[in-house]
């Protein structure tokens, strides 16, 4: 094992760790929050498979962004579903071998990366042209647009572009890569393209736990989408007082009366 | 004492109000346009300084709040920021998972009609989550302004004052939101905190403070809402020649009927109760109001101060005890059906001691309906003749509670009682109704007359679809189940340039319509 390798693999099994601890402290932290009241944006589902349909169809087709932002839809729902077929048939570095669905996705590369950029793109203008978007994007946003940017656009060029030696030997790339993930990696491939998208993926994965992208996990969570609307019918709660670790007694010296959260905290959270 | 500037209070500075004489309602033409930059109609901060009154000492203290503007407030705030955190998934997962998609930015009726970008629901939500990023977050901390944080200074605080209080709670944007981010949740937040610092809004806890003196929002004592029930029977047996009876306090009977205090002599509001008393009277069935539960407001929720509401909704519970009913009713109140609805059962529940037969709690309007449908009352549709009617879906039955067992219910069992009641009624625009509702523009709190330019800005596309079915339909009459809305539509409409009288509640129509003293 070379330096340079040493220092990649390092690298890739920081950042994956990062972001796969970060991700669980994230869930963990959203899964333990207690939800004191009935908040159900209604009309609700009355029932637990109604509630999953709603999920459903929130995650699987954005339904609520489309019946917002028609255009705005169609910028993240075509972003969303390239970025998936884009990382589906990434695992082709990971395993020996991929069914032939996934290798018959390999056939589209082209069309998927490009769309995926173009979605991009898209997504990026839409902050610049509309004035509503152009107000409330703050740099992190489009720095992230231009992360995701860089990535795709690395990751293209050194599949596609011929010119200058820099076009990716995938059998290598799949060496090391593969050999990550069986923590036995192979020689990191000297390949500037390939070096700048897996860096770049890397701080992607150490980014995500922070940032607005813990919405993939925090949307399963949003207590107005996931709750039953039977309030009525079951009761919710009820819940016993737990001391905050930031409730400490009046907000300053003087006599002011503390506000005590006489219950409403959860000790059992009542299963749906 | 308070933090010294130069000559002011950071209280002082922080509640600085300012209200705008030359201010002129939109003129109606039936379209609901969005405020475009081109058109220079987006004015970062033009409505900044319309901001409530501050609530004073006594108040304040009587609700266990400080007094006054704490002088750490900024880490008071900042403490109890961590502690809702921990306690309110909500809060929690909506602070951390916006993506400033945008969908949301054109959905607030309060920047629709203001045109104020930070009425826009993601603008308002980053007040307070700059705050979290700031002292909750690496993200924050790593990457500070760039990443949208900042420090709670006195103008974030004069902001969260103004801008949260521009907010009624509505949960429009919610619907639009792709993780249905509750804009409430967060302005509930933000108010619970501002109080927690002795930053409290005058009208919101005022009111909490009477209700816990006297028993109701508009501070009637028992003895006055006995003699105004009173005086209300014998205007029913004029206007009937029945003995229609307004009973209060009666232990032992049927129902027992919760309602906003307005109905008790506010206008529209009392049309309603007389819709109410004649449908108990005409189903034969025994009622009664309780002095201990004359308000089925609750002003808790808009302060997000879960004790306060827990302690105004266990006046109810009193009267169950006291009443001992088999049933429990509450009248056209749409926070109080959202509270009702959604949180009674929770904060002092299980109603085991009443009948299972029958939900509980129950909207009016689904008591009434079920009366219509089984043929216990009568209504004859022609005495609304004279009206038009259309349906103001108010935003805290529409979304943040329901009524019968289908999703849905709280659209169609008012909408199916109004046709019961006339012959004619037409709905607004599509996008105007059910889920898409509008606020009327004084829900959660905002119903105070310093602040009434935002009150009239918030109407605005409510006022809009209105004059559309006025002109379209001849539209003359809006029933509504709310008495906030019934409240600010009587003070809006003649801004606009619409009579009063175009309000009232659907109960209103029920009282028009029902066959009083003729056998079922």
């Amino acid at each position: 094992m070379n330096g340079l390798t040493l220092v990649f693999s390092l690298y890739f099994y920081i950042a994956v760790d990062i972001f796969l601890v970060g991700m669980l402290l994230k869930i963990w932290k959203y899964a333990a929050t207690p939800a004191p009241l009935k908040i159900p944006l209604t009309p609700a589902p009355k029932t637990a498979a109604g509630v999953g349909g709603r999920m459903f169809k929130e995650v699987v087709f954005f339904k609520s962004l489309f019946r917002g932002n028609k255009p705005l839809w169609i910028g993240a729902y075509v972003f969303h579903l390239a970025l998936l077929f884009v990382f589906m048939k990434h695992l082709r570095f990971l395993f020996p071998s991929t069914p032939a669905a996934f290798d018959y996705l390999v056939n589209y590369d082209l069309y998927t990366g490009f769309i995926l950029l173009s979605a991009l793109a898209f997504l990026f203008i839409l902050r610049l042209v509309i004035d509503r978007h152009f107000y409330i994007s703050v740099f992190n946003d489009y720095l992230l647009l231009v992360l995701l940017i860089a990535i795709a656009s690395a990751g293209l060029l050194s599949r596609f572009w011929e010119g200058g030696g820099v076009r990716a030997d995938l059998p290598a790339i799949k060496e090391f890569v593969g050999g990550l993930f069986t923590f036995n990696p192979g020689v990191v491939p000297m390949n500037a393209l390939f070096l700048v998208h897996f860096s770049l993926v890397m701080l992607l994965f150490i980014y995500f736990p922070f940032s607005k992208m813990v919405h993939a996990a925090a949307i399963f969570f949003s207590p107005t989408r996931n709750q039953i609307d039977n309030s009525r019918v079951k009761r919710w709660g009820p819940w016993t007082v737990k001391k905050s670790r930031y409730a400490s007694g009046p907000a300053s010296g003087d006599a002011v009366p503390a506000q005590t959260p006489q219950t409403l905290v959860t000790a059992k959270e009542e299963s749906q | 004492m308070a933090e010294k500037t130069i000559e002011k209070t950071a209280a002082e500075i922080v509640t600085e109000a300012e209200q705008n004489k030359d201010f002129k309602p939109q003129a109606l033409t039936g379209e609901i346009n969005t405020p475009q930059v081109d058109d220079g109609l987006i004015i970062k901060g033009v409505t900044s300084a319309v901001k409530p009154y501050m609530a004073k000492e006594d108040v304040q203290a009587k609700l266990g709040f400080p007094e006054t503007l704490v002088d750490n407030w900024e880490e008071a705030a900042v403490r109890k920021l961590g502690e809702l955190l921990e306690k309110y998934k909500s809060l929690q997962v909506y602070l951390d998972t916006c993506v400033r998609c945008g969908s949301c930015t054109d959905k607030c009726q309060f920047y629709l009609g203001s045109n104020d970008p930070n009425n826009m629901p993601v603008a308002r939500a980053e007040l307070l989550r700059q705050v979290y990023k700031k002292y909750f977050t690496t993200e924050g901390k790593v990457f500070g302004k760039l990443a949208g944080a900042h420090r709670l200074d006195l103008k974030v605080l004069g902001d969260w004052y103004a801008y949260f209080h521009q907010c009624s709670q509505c949960r429009r944007c919610s619907v639009f939101c792709p993780y249905g981010i509750d804009t409430a949740e967060i302005s509930m937040a933000a108010r619970e905190i501002m109080d927690s610092i002795g930053l409290g809004q005058k009208y919101t806890n005022a009111i909490l403070g009477k209700v816990h003196d006297i028993g109701n929002n508009l501070g009637m004592n028992p003895k006055a809402l006995a003699a105004t029930l009173e005086s209300t029977e014998e205007d029913l047996e004029e206007e009937t020649g029945q003995k229609i009876r307004l009973p209060l306090d009666e232990v032992g009977a049927d129902v027992l009927m919760v309602t906003p205090s307005a109905d008790f002599f506010a206008s529209p509001h009392v049309e309603s109760l007389l819709g109410y008393a004649k449908v108990f009277h005409q189903a034969g069935i025994s009622w009664t109001f309780s002095s201990a539960a004359s308000e089925a407001g609750n002003f808790g929720m808009f302060i997000g101060n879960y004790s306060q509401m827990q302690k105004v909704a266990s006046r109810v519970k009193d009267a169950i005890n006291e009443i001992k009913p088999k049933r429990l009713i509450v009248g056209e109140c749409g926070h109080a059906w959202r509270v009702a609805y959604s949180f009674w059962n929770t904060l002092i529940g299980p109603f085991d001691m009443l009948d299972p037969n029958y939900p509980s709690p129950q909207h009016i309007c689904e008591f009434t309906l079920d009366l219509v449908k089984r043929g216990a009352i009568k209504l004859d549709k022609s005495k609304n003749d004279e009206f038009t009617v259309t349906f103001h879906d108010s935003c805290n039955v529409a979304r943040g509670s329901a009524m019968g067992d289908k999703p849905g219910g709280q659209f169609t069992i008012p909408r199916e009682l109004i046709k019961a009641s006339c012959n004619k009624f037409v709905d607004m625009d599509k996008s105007t109704i059910h889920d898409r509702t509008f606020c009327c523009g004084g829900g959660g709190g905002l119903l105070s007359d310093e602040i009434l330019q935002i009150r009239i800005q918030g109407a605005m596309p409510r006022m809009q679809a209105l004059h559309k079915v006025m002109e379209s339909d001849g539209v003359n009459f809006m029933a509504l189940i709310c008495a906030i809305c019934k409240a600010q539509f009587t003070k809006i409409l003649p801004k606009y340039g619409v009579p009063m009288t175009v309000a009232g509640g659907v109960h209103q129509l029920v009282s028009n319509a029902i066959e009083v003293g003729a056998k079922a």
